[in-house]
């Protein structure tokens, strides 16, 4: 059931719409995630969210209540900003007990909470200490434990993984998404780094120029993007450009090849040019099976990353990537050498017409 | 041979090379020396000293007669006084300028200002003072001429110690604000946003965040002006002169011989002033490094 | 507090009114030296005294010397410092503090006794030699702020990159510091020249005590006999001390466009 509403919601400073049209539904315990470029929106949605920023128009509702005009301080939501925002006068249990504190709850409650929340973060041995003293992941970690301290209804993430080490943002992500799905609570999360979103979340919005370009779960989002910016955004892509040539059959002509495509073509106009997508790993090396798709190049590079093979290979006008598992069995391709490359027919992602 | 004599020639190179360095600092220490350290130093051994140089007590325990205790009190309090208002309304000035919503080319115009008002101390400010609040001074012409309250008939006069604090805060409450202002831009404004997540309001914000994380900044600021204050004396000197007779004007007349000739008396007094001023401004150090820790 | 909030408007105000009007009130005095009309005659008498002049003229020229002797003095300290000798950084920030610590009135008083007329450098035995005992006080004096301006030009420029590329094309350390390293921080380098000036010309312990004709000792006599012209000279150091400043703000708007050709 819904539990957080955003709806038809707008920002403007002036002649400038930094946020226009966004309507959401967020159901109890959902973990939704706002990815896009800097500049889409995001923040400024999720401001809008916490209070901080009015919207032009729309509204907002959370379980039912109308808290567009509320202020910050009386939505009872968590939130956890990119740089930490804690209270250097304080000690991490100090931090922790603020918001408790702030409501005048009874000193055994604060502390007996404080000593929870610390235990859930796995830091009850750093109570004492000044933020000064913590590293970033700690830091961070703290400023979830005070944001949930006073038990909010919605929890904010801005963009919290943002300042911290690429190994410290992994395990930080994982155990943040845990403690979620733990407690049931409600989240948002803002972040430009799609492997965060795709990862950690329920649902994915993508947002783009103040727009929503696409919601929907990260399976989808990946596999069946709507856009063009969807699809280039997210992952790695090939699009390459083209025409229909029988939206009946599925005809389409990509950099001069003749393919079949398996879905998408509706509404679609024969002679209309298009483009189409495809994902690297949806290519395979080697000679095309019936009922696959097949195209022809030359190998322009091969990259070794390890666990995968990231082939680069030249057709008429574009390259393309292919990506294939390592196998001790079978040695990557040599430079120069004339490939062929298959895929099946449902893996062509026709982008909507620009 | 070449293989062993390698080495040598660039180890050889880079001990000129330091020692290039250390005669090229030398001539800064040997100023340091001459010019900052000996000079009060000896001067220090001075006040320990009598006429002929023996070691004595007799000129710490002549800073204890009425007319000396009554003078380093005078510039304690006058210097309190200028820091205490000073930090106070060179305070509220930087919050208005940096937090208080006002229009964004306040800022460079305060800072701009403040660096030239704190240089400007002195004869000239005395002189700018009395022209303003002397018995023909500007306002209190205009005082009396538009009011009717003629501020010399009730009390007031500039050549005292209300005067000469009033003069003071020209050139503290700019100092203040030089001080204070990078402790406020360290004020980060995800505090208060945090906060407000957290459901506390303005006042509590102010109450248990931004005064705690400010307090050893306006402490150690207010130290720093207590001592500035404290060692002033042209401004003192132009404007109530031996009227008003703090520590420095005393220690000026004692130099110029115009009291009994009795230098290591003097030796006694600019080791109080130093020892005042010396103090003030280890605190003030102290609490600065420990606000520019906790803000790291 | 988005919203510009009353307190802030008043505070603002205050402070306006508190500075502004001694130096309208100064103005204005300065204008009355002729009974019932304004006139700039306290100016005119002013520039017309002989003092002011030779006092004037005086300050300068020590305010010139001490800024040679000052930039002489810090800035192969600071870069020594900086390239070969970072140990030592603590000690010199100490002893920049000094001047600052100790009252000026105190640091005089050191000189008169440590080099009065009996003693191992009898610079007070002279007129010259107190002159230059004068000088070097003031170095004193602007040497925390001297030193501060050149540290950070320094900084701002990689002395170490500069050093070793003049060092490859076989220049000695007198050239490296005079044509390498001291052109690329002029704008520090005239920002601090600028501070010394204005708080030489205006200096008045040091220059009182030790008996010598500058521009303070003049400002106080002046003060002390005459009734108008003493709001004059006031108009005129304020006006110089914001030159100064202003000239300071300029030049260091200037460097940032500058100091990204050192590349």
């Amino acid at each position: 059931m819904t539990f957080l509403q955003l709806n038809n919601l707008q920002k403007s400073y002036g002649a400038n719409t930094v946020v226009k049209q966004f309507d959401l539904s967020i159901e109890r315990g959902e973990f939704v995630t706002f990815l896009g470029p800097s500049g889409c929106g995001k923040t400024t949605t999720l401001r809008m969210v916490a209070g901080f920023e009015t919207p032009s128009s729309g509204e907002i509702r959370i379980d039912g209540r109308d808290v567009t005009n509320v202020s910050a301080s009386r939505r009872n939501i968590g939130m956890v900003f990119q740089s930490y925002a804690l209270f250097p006068n304080m000690t991490v249990a100090g931090n922790v007990g603020f918001g408790l504190r702030v409501a005048n709850r009874p000193a055994a409650e604060i502390k007996a909470r404080v000593d929870e929340m610390l235990e859930m973060i796995k830091l009850p041995h750093l109570r004492d200490r000044y933020p000064y003293q913590l590293s970033g992941g700690q830091q961070q970690r703290v400023s979830l434990a005070r944001a949930l301290a006073p038990k909010p209804q919605i929890l904010l993430l801005d963009e919290p993984l943002s300042a911290l080490d690429a190994r410290i943002r992994v395990s930080l992500r994982e155990e943040i998404r845990a403690l979620q799905i733990k407690l049931g609570i409600t989240t948002i999360f803002v972040t430009h780094d799609q492997e965060e979103a795709l990862s950690m979340s329920d649902r994915v919005v993508v947002m783009n120029e103040g727009r929503v370009d696409q919601v929907g779960a990260p399976f989808e989002i990946y596999n069946d993007p709507r856009t063009r910016f969807v699809a280039s955004f997210i992952g790695t892509l090939n699009i390459l450009d083209g025409r229909i040539v029988d939206p009946a059959t599925g005809a389409v002509s990509i950099d001069g090849q003749d393919v079949i495509a398996g879905r998408g073509l509706a509404g679609a106009q024969a002679g209309e040019a298009r483009s189409f997508a495809l994902r690297p790993e949806a290519l395979t090396l080697g000679p095309g099976v019936d009922g696959r798709n097949v195209l022809r190049g030359v190998i322009a590079e091969v990259a070794f990353l390890g666990s995968v093979v990231r082939v680069r290979m030249r057709l008429k006008e574009s390259v393309i990537i292919v990506d294939t598992f390592n196998s001790s069995a079978v040695k990557p391709p040599a430079l120069g050498e004339p490939a062929t490359v298959s895929f099946a027919r449902e893996d062509m992602i026709v982008l909507a017409a620009s | 041979m070449s293989s062993a004599a390698a080495p040598r020639p660039s180890r050889r190179r880079a001990l000129s090379q330091q020692l290039g360095a250390w005669l090229g600092v030398a001539p800064f220490f040997i100023f340091a020396l001459m010019f900052l350290i000996l000079p009060t130093v000896d001067l220090l051994i001075g006040a320990f000293q009598d006429h002929q140089g023996a070691f004595t007590f007799d000129n710490i325990q002549r800073l204890g007669q009425p007319s000396i205790v009554a003078s380093y009190w005078l510039s304690i309090e006058v210097s309190a006084a200028s820091a205490l208002f000073g930090a106070l309304f060179g305070l509220a000035l930087a919050l208005a300028v940096l937090r208080g919503g006002l229009p964004g080319w306040l800022r460079p115009t305060l800072m701009t200002f403040s660096g030239v008002a704190s240089n400007f101390a002195g004869v000239p400010l005395a002189f700018a003072f009395i022209a303003t609040l002397g018995r023909m001074g500007f306002v209190t012409l205009l005082l009396a001429n538009l009011f009717g309250f003629n501020i010399y008939a009730a009390g007031f006069n500039i050549f005292t110690f209300t005067g000469l604090t009033l003069t003071y805060l020209y050139f503290q409450i700019p100092l203040m604000i030089l001080v204070v202002t990078p402790a406020i831009d360290g004020i980060k404004r995800e505090w208060g946003d945090a906060a407000a997540t957290l459901g506390a309001n303005q006042m509590q914000y102010w109450r248990m965040v931004v005064l705690p994380v400010l307090w050893p900044s306006i402490m150690g600021a207010s130290l720093l002006l207590f001592a500035n204050a404290f060692g002033a004396i042209a401004t003192a000197y132009a404007l109530t002169g031996p009227s008003l007779n703090i520590v420095p004007i005393l220690l000026y007349a004692q130099i110029r011989g115009d009291v009994l000739h009795d230098p290591n008396l003097g030796y006694a007094l600019a080791l109080g002033m130093l020892l005042i001023t010396g103090v003030s401004n280890l605190a003030y150090i102290l609490l600065r490094s420990r606000s520019e820790r906790w803000l790291k | 507090m988005k919203r510009g909030s009353f307190g802030a408007w008043l505070a603002v105000a205050l402070g306006v009114i508190y500075f502004l009007a001694p130096l309208i009130a100064t103005f204005e005095f300065s204008l009355r030296l002729k009974r019932g009309e304004y006139s700039f005659e306290a100016y005119r008498l002013v520039f017309a005294s002989g003092n002011f002049q030779s006092s004037f003229l005086y300050s300068a020229i020590l305010a010139l010397v001490t800024i040679v002797l000052g930039v002489m003095l810090v800035a192969p300290t600071a870069y020594w410092v900086q390239l070969r000798l970072p140990r030592l950084r603590a000690l010199v920030e100490f002893i920049t503090l000094l001047p600052l610590v100790i009252p000026a009135i105190v640091l005089v008083f050191g000189y008169i006794r440590l080099y009065d007329s009996s003693s191992w450098l009898p610079l007070t035995g002279s007129g010259f030699g107190t002159d230059v005992l004068l000088t070097l006080g003031y170095v004193a004096l602007a040497m925390p702020y001297m030193y501060r301006s050149i540290d950070t030009g320094l900084r701002a420029i990689d002395v170490r990159t500069l050093t070793e590329a003049a060092e490859s094309q076989g220049a000695t350390w007198p050239v490296i510091l005079l044509r390498v390293i001291l052109p690329n921080i002029r704008s520090a380098i005239l920002s601090g020249a600028f501070l010394t000036f204005a708080i030489v010309i205006g200096e008045f312990t040091f220059a009182s005590l030790l008996n010598r004709p500058a521009f303070g000792p003049y400002l106080q006599l002046v003060g002390a006999t005459r009734a108008y012209e003493p709001a004059a000279l006031a108009v005129m150091a304020f006006a110089i001390t914001w030159a100064c400043m202003g000239l300071i703000q300029v030049i260091g708007q200037g460097a940032r466009g500058s100091s990204a050709g050192t590349r």
